[in-house]
């Protein structure tokens, strides 16, 4: 009836499990609990549940990101206490199949249910204001993809406490993956959260890439685009071209535990290098999915606070072209050791190499874009100075990870660790911060609070510095990764030192935290009344914020790539429309929602081996789409008067601002240069 | 494509930023084409590298029978043309032609379909099923993969059929038979790989 699911799947005898269970169900209860009391529950259901509004879709994503950030980084902060301990005599506080678990589940989490969702979230808040569209081309399928991402990231979350996760590290390279090595759930909750996530983020691919080709408004050419917008584009081409991949490949490893297929096992025909060669032909191009829209952020946030156009727009888009089409041809240096001969190598060492001359160029447009630019420095900007300076040492040691003879010294140890967490926390989460920080106001009509902003970035800064610093150093002394206890003295001291870092780090998270309390209760002082709270240069600042569900009363008409700008310039750019129009939208629709549900439970099914509730959930799901498909109503008009009402007010809003100038209120905090 | 056709969606004027849904909705569709042949790309990858990993099991050259995927082939080829036939019955707005036309594509698809588990079958009755070597995973994961799209085909196209039945060759309707239209037409030719790469290939 139950499968393999039977009570002993609960690790009672795990006191830190259990935990770190009671306490998501405590955090769990506290949520659900005050959404009752404060009977809110009609309100989360009509407005955000079953809401296709791609605002309100961005919010939720990037909500699930924050909260998947934590856990992930709760998961961090383990192993650097783990490693800190686990030194001769001692063996730490983690058992070795738990400490497995602890480094899988950080990096599917981190990729999958935290970077995802948080880029997924910033483009869905800012691309259809960038391009002046209503929502995006496909506001249901928008919906969908949201809800899958939600319930896979659930699916990792209910592993915690029913069953276990994998042990086979966040690729799951087989043979560990298979059947044979990994008998228990762990790894099928991995293959079924990330294979129901992947199918979502392919959505979102897909839609941002008709968003972005077919929605953009009257005026917009490609060259015309913002340069996020530019990001988002590419990064939409890569998951199409990418994500397939990776939804075939889990397929094989699923087939092979399932069906005791022989895709990658050891005997019987199977080979395991073709898993690792399918998986990097995914996972390098996702690298540059989590990477190009933290480029396109910082771009954005470098033109503004530097009160000028971006240096070399056309540089920086080809730039961005060139490093999409690049990820495809590097991913063998993930494994140059699998021993495919040194032409092969270096073939794939060159062109990684290659990859450094766009994003050279970017770098340098960046620098160029604030030299001689009136530079404010928020803390959107702090991240993105940090970002410049920490990235490049990142690159720089990926130059040395490219060298396939160096690779065979540095491969599996903490060298890469490093390198790679180089990369993305400035690379792809300083970026994400800075968008968070950016479009906030535009969210939710107030921004962020600037000192607690910047104590969190300092948090980080200096946190990452001092946990991953060290790591280099171990990698030179040769300390492989993934070690859940070690006897070489000579590491202990550079251990400690890296978990101090992860301390720091907290420190950060904990200011971010008590930044987005103190910015909700000092909201009134930080109200963004004009919409344009940092004198922006793109289309998004020129609508309320928040924006109106509709985004633009009337489509503007696009003259120049900084849109905004030259409408402030030209002195129309809060003039009003002679008369306004009714305006088509997308209803909301619970069935997006009722899809996820039904993947969460087949997933789960799936996972615990529950056929008959697999063979349910499924049919659910196909019986869903087939009733969304059949139904015809599933959009309406917004009347002409309606519409201007709610223009009305936000311009009589504008109208009550003594400033002449709403373009230009410098109100934020000049910093001197120190 | 045929917009004085299709572009009967609320008719305003001003609504470019709505540029012609069925148009979009069909880029879309073209898009996750693309990505589907990612999909199968992949696949057929992964059957190429195992190709020759018998495992001390059968051959292709043991197990295949040309004359009966020609068969099989010749259910899917035709299947596509009577689509073809069901389209232009659409754009003469013949509801019953249109019908008349999908169910004979349904039938000849399912026929392709009931061959195709009839070949699975005797394999894994006579031992030769996916579990019994590399070879055979990669045979039984790519014809499986394409027979459950033309399976998802299949149960869309009866979706359709009740959809022309009481709806009529609406607006909507007509821009989703075009999207099956696509999706079958896309079925055939990696069919036609598959023919060529597995059964031409394996029983040379």
């Amino acid at each position: 009836m139950l499968g393999k699911l039977t009570l002993s799947a609960i690790p009672y005898d795990n006191p830190i499990i259990m935990g770190a269970v009671a306490f998501s169900i405590l955090v769990a209860a506290v949520v659900l609990g005050s959404i009752t009391y404060y009977g809110k529950w009609g309100y989360l259901w009509k407005e955000w549940l079953t809401s296709v509004d791609h605002k309100k879709i961005g919010v939720m994503y990037i909500i699930l990101a924050l909260v998947m950030l934590l856990r992930g980084f709760a998961d961090a902060i383990m192993m650097r206490a783990q490693q800190a301990f686990s030194f001769g005599a001692s063996h730490g506080y983690l058992p070795a199949h738990h400490f497995d678990q602890i480094f899988t589940a950080h990096g599917t989490i981190m990729i999958f249910f935290m970077a995802m969702p948080f880029l997924v979230g910033l483009m869905n808040i800012a691309v259809p204001l960038q391009i002046g569209a209503r929502d995006v081309a496909f506001p249901f399928m928008n919906s969908v993809s949201l809800w899958l991402t939600v319930v896979s990231a659930m699916l990792v979350m209910v592993s915690l406490g029913v069953g276990e996760f994998s042990q086979a590290g966040w690729t799951g390279y087989p043979p560990l993956s298979e059947l044979h090595f990994s008998p228990g759930t762990g790894v099928d909750y991995w293959i079924w959260s990330i294979q129901i996530s992947g199918i979502g983020t392919l959505l979102t691919g897909i839609n941002f890439l008709i968003t972005i080709l077919r929605m953009r408004a009257p005026g917009m050419t490609l060259m015309k685009m913002p340069v996020f917008t530019w990001t988002a584009l590419c990064t939409s081409i890569l998951i199409i071209l990418a994500f397939p991949a990776l939804t075939a490949t889990l397929a094989m490893l699923t087939l092979d535990r399932y069906l005791g297929m022989h895709f990658f096992t050891n005997g019987l025909g199977g080979n395991m290098m073709m898993y690792t060669n399918l998986l990097w032909v995914w996972g390098h191009p996702e690298v540059y999915i989590l990477i190009l829209p933290a480029f396109g952020v910082f771009s954005e946030v470098v033109a503004t606070f530097s009160g000028k156009r971006l240096f070399g727009y056309t540089s920086m888009v080809y730039a961005t072209m060139a490093i999409a089409f690049l990820s495809f041809t590097v991913w063998l240096h993930h494994f140059f050791t699998m021993g495919a001969g040194p032409n092969v190598n270096a073939f794939f060492g060159i062109t990684t190499m290659i990859i450094a001359v766009p994003t050279g160029v970017k770098i340098f447009n960046w620098l160029f874009t604030m030299y001689r630019g009136r530079v404010q420095l928020n803390s959107a900007m702090y991240y993105t100075l940090g970002f410049i300076v920490t990235f490049v040492i990142g690159g720089i040691t990926g130059i040395v990870l490219a060298i396939p003879p160096a690779d065979f010294v540095l491969h599996n140890s903490l060298f890469l660790v490093a390198h790679f967490h180089n990369m993305l926390i400035p690379g792809a989460l300083f970026g994400y911060f800075a968008g968070y920080t950016y479009w906030f106001p535009k969210a939710f009509g107030f921004r962020l609070n600037e000192k607690w902003g910047k104590r969190g970035f300092w948090g980080w800064m200096i946190g990452f510095y001092v946990a991953f610093m060290p790591l280099y150093v171990l990698g030179f002394m040769g300390m492989p990764r993934r070690m859940v206890h070690y006897n070489n003295p000579a590491w202990h001291p550079y251990l400690q030192v890296a978990a101090i870092g992860a301390v720091i780090v907290l420190l950060g998270i904990v200011c971010q935290i008590i930044q987005l309390v103190v910015s909700i209760k000092e909201r009134a002082e930080t109200r963004d009344v004009t919409g344009d709270p940092w004198n922006g240069r793109t289309l998004e600042w020129s609508t309320s914020s928040p924006a109106p569900f509709y985004n633009f009363a009337q489509v503007p008409v696009i003259h120049d790539l900084d849109a905004f700008t030259d409408m402030k310039e030209k002195g129309i750019a809060y003039e009003r429309p002679k008369e306004y129009h009714d305006i088509h939208m997308p209803k909301n629709t619970a069935v997006g929602f009722v899809i996820g549900m039904l993947a969460f439970v087949f997933g789960f099914a799936m996972i615990w081996h529950i056929w008959w509730m697999a063979g349910a959930s499924a049919l659910g799901m196909v019986i869903s789409v087939i009733v969304r498909a059949t139904s015809e109503d599933v959009d309406y008009y917004v009347p002409a008067a309606e519409v201007e009402r709610i223009e009305n007010q936000r311009h009589s809003q504008l109208g009550s601002l003594s400033t002449v100038d709403v373009g230009d209120q410098g109100d934020w905090e000049v910093a001197a240069p120190a | 494509m045929t917009t004085d056709v299709l572009d009967t969606f609320p008719a305003h004027a001003e609504d470019h930023e709505h540029a012609d849904p069925v148009a979009t909705t069909a880029f879309g569709f073209w898009i996750y084409i693309m990505s589907d042949c990612i999909l199968f790309a992949t696949v057929f990858a992964g059957f190429v590298v195992l190709s020759h990993n018998y495992a001390g099991g059968p051959t292709g050259k043991e197990l295949f029978d040309l004359k009966y995927t020609l068969g099989e082939t010749m259910f899917l080829l035709f299947s596509s043309v009577t689509y073809g036939f069901a389209m232009l019955a659409m754009h003469k707005e013949r509801k019953q032609q249109v019908l008349g036309w999908l169910l004979v594509t349904f039938l000849l698809g399912l026929g392709f379909i009931v061959m195709e588990v009839n070949e699975f079958t005797q394999m894994v009755v006579a031992g030769h099923g996916p579990d019994r070597s590399g070879f055979l995973s990669g045979f039984f994961t790519l014809v499986g993969t394409h027979g459950c799209h033309v399976t998802m085909g299949l149960i869309w196209m009866a979706v359709m059929m009740a959809q022309v039945m009481t709806k009529g060759l609406t607006t909507p309707v007509q821009s989703r038979l075009m999207r099956l239209s696509m999706f079958w037409h896309f079925l055939d030719i990696v069919w036609i790989g598959v023919f060529t790469v597995v059964y031409l290939t394996g029983v040379m």
